[in-house]
């Protein structure tokens, strides 16, 4: 009884203790925030569906005043995008199969889940062979064998440097990677989501590209695995993420708050790691 | 003399800024500016004694009947008299001498008193020569006659005066915002036929561009592919930055089309897209290219001289399967209208283009008759070589127009009973 009375009674000042050692970490640089966003800019493209069906805004942006005759003293814009603009959080709710999932919207899920560690598993050099690549419970069981256990409640992030396309050459054609047979691009196969919500219980999924989901996912059985199972698991979704090549495979922290907008199913967002 | 490709300016002159002809018209009178601008020549003529008046009056100088109805007329007629104007008070004229004016005495009745072009050739031994008159559109928009050579002639188009009325894309720049439809690359096709000297293309959303037929434009010695997203305010002041100095005719043809009324599809989204585009985009086009447009009016041969916007017949009258399109092109109808009142001033022409269905995939479902593509693009360019201000292509715009002018209630209850 008295060590559990003496560890209720330090664990408040460790945790203080933790916070304040945490300041004096960022503040001098021994903790490293590494920004993983996409600048929310209208060239930045976003999902494309057929057109005949509903889509998402892109971003746009215009002039309220800029220190003219509309408001001498001050510059501001007004903006418009969807809530799957840019990088972007996807809540369970923006999946059918998460429609009727307690805490699905961005509004109502606990705010501690928007902290939380990463693993990240690099298949730069598969998606550079293979635009198409599907990441594969065999990579994931690779990656515990040198890096260890994926633990519960962690995002596990797909780099494959696909940002590059964009951050590099701003090029939308090489980003969206479109052919006749619609866009190419990496994501996860169906078993590798279904073994990272059920054997390791993992927060969420983020990925490079223009979706959580492979650009031919709809292909996949079932289509939109990531979608289907992530979101049908009350887990989450971050896209269009960038520098994921400046994270270690373990041991970062993501700050990924999505806007708190009432039973919105995704929010664009800033999304940070804390790097040790 | 056919038309060569002008000389580059001399840039550090300044540029020649625009004087317009007198354009004052009683309301009367602006009988014959309405059927010029759409390529007609009418006269009143006297529904009781049949006479044929000009200029235009309100009773008839024979009969004095009020009873005066405007009818197109065929242009027939001879040169009584040539002179060559030298000298006038007129800063228009001033700047554009020698010009040259006749008198010509109608088959029908009336002797007027006309421009006359260079390749008409004089009265010779007091032997009248045959000619043909048009009602043209002069820079100020109002209708002005021109005794033209009864027979066609090669290159006649190149004839200055002739020019000044019209809008020819002949040696000249063009814009045509939206190359990834076949309405676009239609436009592009015929503009690079009539001698344009550089057309530039805009491109949205590139990505979607496999199967939008792009490719098959991309190759024309004219063609620029640029980005232009008519959506996104700053890809229109970037591509306006690096081209607007330069661009003679503008010609919007980007659109969204969706076959919605108002119950047949949940929501705005696709209203909004469609007002976006279609009258939002035509407005921050307007503001970023108009002002270079208007200064560059009177610069030499290749000036600045005209704006084509892709409307639609359902502007006049709301088309219901087509419901929210159709109030998108009525809002973009009453935004070219005060274009043009905007752009007149400058001696630019605001050409507005009412087809009826085209023949795409968003009309799929409408059975025909739909408008080519290619014959939609023949008639922008005929339009603007005729100095035609608002033109109806095809059969269907045709008929409409007609219905509409007669009465527009009465279209309306007709389309509303499915009688389109």
């Amino acid at each position: 009884m008295a060590t559990s009375r003496k560890a209720a009674a330090s664990e408040p000042m460790a945790a203080a203790q933790l916070l304040s050692l945490l300041a004096g970490a960022l503040s001098s640089g021994r903790v490293r925030v590494v920004d993983l966003t996409q600048t929310l800019a209208p060239e930045f493209p976003q999902i494309a569906l057929p057109p005949e069906m509903g889509q998402c805004w892109p971003f746009r942006i215009e002039e309220v005043s800029r220190y003219d005759e509309r408001g001498p003293g001050w510059y501001w814009n007004n903006f418009s995008c969807g809530e799957h603009t840019g990088t972007h959080f996807d809540a369970p709710i923006h999946w059918i199969s998460g429609k009727d999932l307690p805490h699905g919207s961005v509004d109502t899920i606990p705010a501690q889940h928007f902290i939380a560690p990463a693993c990240v598993v690099d298949c730069s050099a598969q998606a550079a062979a293979d635009p198409d690549y599907l990441l594969t419970v065999a990579d994931l069981e690779a990656f515990e064998a040198v890096h260890g256990r994926i633990a519960a409640g962690s995002w596990l992030l797909m780099r494959t440097d696909w940002s590059k396309r964009w951050t590099q050459e701003s090029d939308a054609l090489a980003y969206q990677n479109f052919d006749d047979t619609g866009q190419h691009t990496p994501g996860p196969s169906s078993e590798a989501v279904r073994w990272l919500v059920e054997q390791r219980q993992v927060l969420g999924f983020g990925s490079e590209a223009i979706g959580t989901d492979a650009g031919q996912g709809a292909h996949l059985r079932p289509p939109y695995p990531c979608h289907t199972f992530m979101h049908g698991s009350g887990r989450y979704g971050l896209q269009c993420l960038t520098n994921l090549d400046q994270l270690p495979p373990t041991g970062s922290v993501l700050i990924c708050p999505p806007l708190k907008i009432q039973r919105g199913s995704g929010s664009p967002l800033r999304v940070l790691a804390l790097v040790a | 003399m056919p038309l060569l490709k002008p000389r580059r300016k001399n840039p550090v002159l300044r540029t020649r800024q625009i004087n317009l002809p007198p354009s004052a018209r009683s309301r009367v009178a602006l009988g014959l500016t309405a059927a010029a601008a759409m390529g007609r020549f009418e006269l009143q003529q006297c529904v009781d004694c049949k006479s044929v008046v000009y200029p235009p009056r309100e009773a008839c100088p024979r009969c004095a009947s009020s009873r005066l109805r405007w009818r197109e007329q065929d242009g027939a007629g001879a040169l009584l008299a040539g002179t060559t104007l030298h000298h006038s008070n007129d800063l228009f004229f001033r700047e554009r001498l020698p010009w040259r004016l006749g008198l010509v005495k109608l088959d029908a009745g009336p002797t007027l008193m006309v421009h006359l072009h260079g390749a008409v050739v004089a009265p010779q031994d007091r032997v009248p020569a045959r000619v043909h008159i048009a009602a043209r559109l002069d820079r100020a928009g109002q209708a002005v006659l021109i005794a033209l050579p009864e027979k066609d002639s090669p290159n006649m188009a190149d004839d200055p005066m002739l020019r000044e009325m019209s809008s020819d894309p002949k040696q000249r720049k063009v814009l045509v915002t939206d190359g990834m439809t076949p309405v676009g690359q239609a436009l592009v096709r015929e503009f690079a036929r009539a001698g344009a000297e550089l057309i530039w293309v805009g491109h949205a959303q590139p990505w979607k561009q496999h199967g939008s037929g792009l490719e098959t434009i991309a190759g024309l010695p004219q063609v620029t592919l640029l980005p232009l997203d008519l959506t996104d305010g700053r890809s229109v002041q970037a591509l306006a930055g690096e081209i607007g100095a330069k661009v003679d005719i503008v010609v919007n043809n980007a659109e969204v089309h969706r076959g919605f009324g108002i119950s047949a599809r949940r929501g705005t989204d696709v209203a909004k897209l469609e007002m976006e585009v279609n009258y939002f985009g035509a407005l921050r086009l307007a503001q970023a290219f108009g002002p270079a447009l208007a200064g560059r009016s009177a610069d030499g041969a290749a000036n600045a001289c005209a704006w084509v916007n892709l409307l639609s017949i359902y502007a006049l009258a709301n088309f219901p399967p087509h419901g929210t399109y159709s109030a998108s092109k009525a809002a973009a109808h009453s935004l070219a209208q005060c274009q043009r009142a905007e752009l007149r001033g400058a001696g630019i022409r605001v050409v507005n283009v009412f087809p009826g269905p085209i023949d795409d995939e968003w009309n799929q479902n409408l059975p025909p008759p739909k408008l080519a593509p290619a014959a939609l693009a023949a008639a922008v360019v005929k339009a603007l070589r005729d100095g035609i201000e608002d033109v109806y292509p095809g059969d269907v715009a045709h008929e409409w127009f007609e219905r509409w002018r007669d009465d527009p209630k009465v279209l309306e209850r007709e389309i509303a009973a499915g009688g389109a």
